[in-house]
């Protein structure tokens, strides 16, 4: 039997993602916020013997064109025909998720139309006659909760059992349809004609609700009242930065660093130990010995003993992603935006950039406006990836160990606020054009699905882990070995090595940082190819002379440094210029390919490398000489 | 009287939009004449509003809202 195709369309934050994962069995990103979804995703199941293809669509408000999403649904459907478009209405808000139903089936688009979070609208009273529905579309009603497996696994029934060949529109509908021609051939001005057309479907939209709705007439809940604290007035300011601090806190302070630490301890009291008798013990050339023990467990284990900070705070980030808070901070943050030119929902890509840069890069197709697209993809890379977590617990620990949580909010602030400050500069010289807007659905705020909360840490966790395991790897038997070498063979002294070599001729333009030593100079290095690289470069090059460690009583990565040549290299102020240097300079060469690939230019790709760096040199210099005017060390 | 001047806990109908950027898209998403908007809550100073209408929730600027027409009912 030939495979059928399904296609998921609808509004934004309907749950099209959440039933195309539970049917697929895929990890689509699920949150509480409008526009998700940027890109179309395929996914393949077998059901009786069928094989079922579906797609996962960007939510989209209409079929215009107006905006990218817009554009990648009015492509596919003008490009493909799949057997079975499923619309996917949001059940508890019915009247608006009609537009896009109507203008679907305007265009021909036999469709399925799915309610989905009924348990929402009888939450809110909302009654809804399916029968009746079918009755005015002329086509099969079905209805699911999304985050409940058993009711999305009834859509595969549906898909193999129907043919919509079977289903026309009703005599009512075509009645709407006759009504949109007239309009069309009125010979008024086409906005003049969008309009009324506009203003034809929610006519009937009106008499559908009349006639097939029961809404309840106190529907305001949970929501609003919470609102009214949370996003009302000033005081929604400090509870939003009472709400990250929070999350900071847990993450760096209670939970992840304190397991980290635990973790850290273990490589370096027990594997290191371990593989070192293993490898003495089987007799292995002493090099290898040196690779292994000094390169690989130290460059691999100064990254991975993050791990857990790392989960932890993909875990809360995730649980908040699923409340609907992310709406508010781009509704509190737009205040502040528009002042910079820019809007408050440029806010949730950016807040996205928090785990990686990558998909925030690629959110900013939201926007409505170049402008803002370009602005928002330049200014990504300054925020705190996840990748810039280790450098920033690593250093804090080490030099600030009674201050951490407020030194890391600290850094998370000054990369917000850096990337605010050249949104406006960007804004008032690159990027001068059209105000931008702010049209912003606040969905309800949700419980958060455990399931899909877990799911996406893991997801997101999984991707630190593989890079540690693949590139952080790789590049550490790099490091060891232009550590170890130089052009007369293998060298005990680090300091004539190859990649002493290339550190110091990077780290003379740190002079005015107060951190010009070349294994600084070498960290920043291979920082471009991958942040999590600062850390495990530090680590095998201040880790070689740690024979003289008495590891006992070493917590963590940070104790273990603190007794090498790292304290003496650094001193606090010098610690800090260093920070805010790498956690302003370069976007990763990952971040820098996709800024190529969303801004389709080489050329705002090397501005993106060149002014990143430009503003790390200056931020870094004003810190460390503006403290040691103020007296700091 | 606009959508612009009004305050939090406000009821009002819009009767008609005026010509605006925007205003196929607030078209689009249900801002038609005769609509019973609600105005729930504004950002910090002020600006932008948010507001309930067709069952969801809404967020716009009052720049935006100042296209928009209306009569206060409550
Ligand atoms: N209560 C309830 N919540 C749901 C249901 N289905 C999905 N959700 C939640 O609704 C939110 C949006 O889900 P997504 O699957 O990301 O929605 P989407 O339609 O893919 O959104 P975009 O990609 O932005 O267009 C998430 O918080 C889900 O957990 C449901 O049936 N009931
Ligand atoms: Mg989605």
């Amino acid at each position: 039997m030939p495979a059928i195709s399904v296609a998921l369309t609808g509004n934004p934050n309907t749950g099209k993602s959440t039933i195309f994962n539970e049917l697929t069995g895929a990890r689509q990103k699920i949150g509480n916020w409008p526009g998700v979804t940027v890109d179309k995703k395929v996914g393949l199941i077998e059901y009786k013997g069928r094989k079922i293809s579906v797609v996962d669509l960007p939510g989209t408000y209409s079929i215009n064109a107006r905006s990218q999403e817009e554009q990648v649904v009015s492509d596919y459907f003008a490009e493909n025909k799949p057997d079975i478009v499923v619309n996917i209405i949001d059940a508890s808000n019915i009247s608006r998720n009609l537009f896009l139903t109507v203008q679907l089936m305007e265009n021909g688009i036999p469709l399925i139309l799915n309610l989905n979070m009924m348990d929402e609208a009888e939450r809110h009273g909302i009654k809804i006659n399916e029968s009746k529905l079918e009755e005015i579309f002329g086509m099969p009603v079905t209805s699911t909760v999304g985050r409940d497996n058993k009711s999305v696994k009834v859509l595969l029934d549906v898909f193999t059992n129907t043919r919509m060949a079977n289903y026309q529109p009703s005599k009512i509908f075509q009645e709407h349809l006759d009504r949109i021609n007239q309009i069309k051939a009125s010979g008024e001005s086409q906005e003049k004609i969008d309009e009324e057309i506009i203003t034809a479907r929610y006519d009937f939209i009106d008499k559908v609700m009349n006639a097939a709705v029961t809404l309840n007439v106190a529907d305001k809940g949970l929501t609003e009242k919470l609102d009214s604290y949370l996003a009302n007035g000033f005081l929604a300011l400090p509870i939003m930065v009472a709400m990250f601090y929070l999350l900071f806190q847990i993450a760096f302070e209670w939970v992840g660093q304190p397991l980290a630490d635990l973790l850290g301890a273990f490589f370096e009291e027990t594997v290191a130990p371990w593989a070192a008798e293993v490898m003495a013990a089987a007799g292995v050339a002493d090099w290898m010995q040196s690779l292994v023990s000094d390169g690989i467990i130290v460059g691999v284990g100064s990254v991975l003993s993050f791990v857990p900070l790392i989960f932890t705070l993909f875990l809360c980030l995730s649980f908040l992603d699923g409340t609907g808070y992310m709406a508010r901070v781009a509704f509190v943050m737009d205040p502040i935006m528009r002042r910079v030119g820019l809007t408050g929902k440029g806010i949730m890509p950016l807040i996205m950039g928090y785990g990686c840069g990558v998909p925030a890069i690629m959110g900013a197709r939201t926007l409505d406006t170049h402008k803002d697209r370009m602005i928002s993809i330049l200014i990504t890379p300054f925020l705190t990836c996840s990748a810039k977590v280790p450098i920033i617990a690593l250093f804090a620990a080490m030099f600030f160990p009674d201050n951490v949580a407020n030194i890391v909010f600290a850094m998370y602030f000054l990369g917000l606020a850096t990337a605010i400050i050249m949104a406006k500069v960007l804004g008032e010289t690159a990027f001068k054009g059209r105000e931008s807007t702010f049209l912003l659905e606040l969905p309800p705020y949700r419980m958060p699905d455990l399931k899909t909360v877990l799911l996406e840490t893991w997801e997101k966790g999984k991707g630190y882990l593989v890079k540690a395991g693949t590139i952080i790897f790789a590049m550490s038997v790099a490091i060891w070995f232009l550590s170890s070498f130089n052009s007369d063979g293998m060298t005990d002294e680090m300091s004539e090595s190859y990649l002493a070599g290339i550190g110091s001729a990077t780290a003379t333009i740190f002079a005015p940082q107060g951190f010009d030593t070349w294994e600084a100079g070498a960290a920043v290095v291979t920082g471009v190819l991958a942040k999590e690289a600062v850390v495990s470069t530090i680590g095998i090059l201040y880790g070689a002379d740690e024979e003289a460690v008495d590891t006992d009583d070493a917590e963590g990565t940070a104790d273990v440094l603190m007794t090498t040549g790292m304290a003496t290299a650094f001193t606090p102020l010098s610690a800090l210029a260093f920070m805010v240097f790498t956690q302003l300079y370069s976007p990763c060469v990952t971040a820098l390919g996709t800024i190529k690939k969303e801004a389709q230019s080489w050329k705002w790709m090397a501005f993106a490398f060149l002014y990143t760096c430009a503003v790390a040199w200056v931020a870094a210099l004003l810190v460390y000489q503006v403290g040691r005017l103020l007296g700091f060390q | 009287m606009t959508l612009k001047d009004t305050q939090p806990g406000m009821v009002v109908r819009i009767d008609a939009l005026g010509e605006s950027a925007l205003k196929q898209r607030l078209m689009t998403m249900g801002l038609i004449p005769g609509t019973r908007v609600e105005i729930l809550n504004s950002a910090p100073l002020g600006d932008p509003i948010a507001i309930r209408l067709r069952s969801y929730n809404l967020a716009m600027r009052r720049d935006d809202a100042a296209s928009i027409q209306v009569t206060q009912l409550k």
